[in-house]
């Protein structure tokens, strides 16, 4: 399926960035009218995703987020997250609740809030060369939405 | 931006405000850590009223907060949580470490206890 909308925003991996992803992802799905709860859970997902880059991805420099967002007439929302960093050496421990490489002050639960705001979650990284996170939200449509653009 | 504390007998609140993620999470911690150093409470009460997002963050916020004063024999209060942000307290299963106050619950007023903490 085509979706009837789509943006993608590249910018350095700066924890200053990391509001301005949530924000400029909630205003775009907006269009598909959310309700505030589903909403908040697609902010809080992005976030962790974003934040995963900063921290883990590019720990010591400044790398690029590539950020790309689809709504879908079925009210499905796709997101990936992909950074070009050093990628994760065990996708399946680093998914697992608690775990961090990221020391005390993180609590090692980003992709477990992903995982439990999002309806998939779906995570693939190379040692080296990077990961890329894709979140499928699905919204529920109602009856006035969307005012959505047609389809490209 | 410093937050707002305040000191009664042995408790200190601090309130929180605006977006908790981890670029603002950094300063929020410096800035508690600083206070608690300084004061050595017995009770930590850290208010989220004014909080308006919560990512993971947070999480690691509450907890390293929750070891610090551990260490100094003192115990952590979360109070003022949006249901929101308790959703994401209880994926955490911080819920379980009884610091979470009911929402509802006014914590800043009073203090009904009236036991002195055994480590002061």
């Amino acid at each position: 399926m085509k979706p009837l909308n789509e943006i993608k925003l590249n910018f350095p991996s700066r924890s200053a960035n990391e509001g301005f992803a949530r924000a400029a992802v909630a205003a775009f799905v907006s269009q598909l009218d959310p309700a505030v709860d589903e909403l908040a859970d697609i902010r809080t997902a992005v976030s962790e995703a974003v934040t995963n880059c900063i921290v883990h991805a590019y720990p010591d420099t400044i790398g690029t987020v590539y950020l790309t967002v689809r709504l879908f007439a079925d009210g499905k929302i796709s997101i990936k997250i992909r950074d070009k960093g050093c990628g994760i050496a065990d996708v399946k421990q680093a998914m697992e609740p608690l775990f961090t490489t990221g020391g005390e002050e993180r609590s090692g639960l980003g992709f477990s809030v992903m995982e439990s705001f999002t309806d998939k979650l779906r995570v693939s990284s190379k040692k080296g060369k990077g990961t890329v996170v894709t979140l499928e939200k699905y919204i529920a449509l109602r009856e006035s939405a969307p005012s959505a653009a047609k389809p490209l | 931006m410093a937050l707002r504390m305040e000191t009664e007998s042995d408790s200190l609140t601090i309130w929180l405000s605006g977006e908790l993620d981890h670029h603002s999470a950094r300063r929020m911690r410096e800035e508690i850590d600083a206070a608690v150093e300084r004061i050595k409470p017995s009770r930590l009460r850290l208010n989220f009223a004014d909080v308006g997002f919560m990512d993971s963050s947070g999480i690691g916020l509450i907890m390293g907060r929750f070891r610090l004063m551990q260490l100094y024999g003192g115990t952590l209060e979360v109070a003022g949580a949006s249901e929101r942000i308790r959703k994401v307290i209880r994926l955490a299963g911080l819920d379980r470490l009884n610091v979470l106050k009911e929402s509802g619950e006014d914590l800043s007023a009073k203090d009904d206890s009236g036991v002195p903490h055994a480590g002061r």
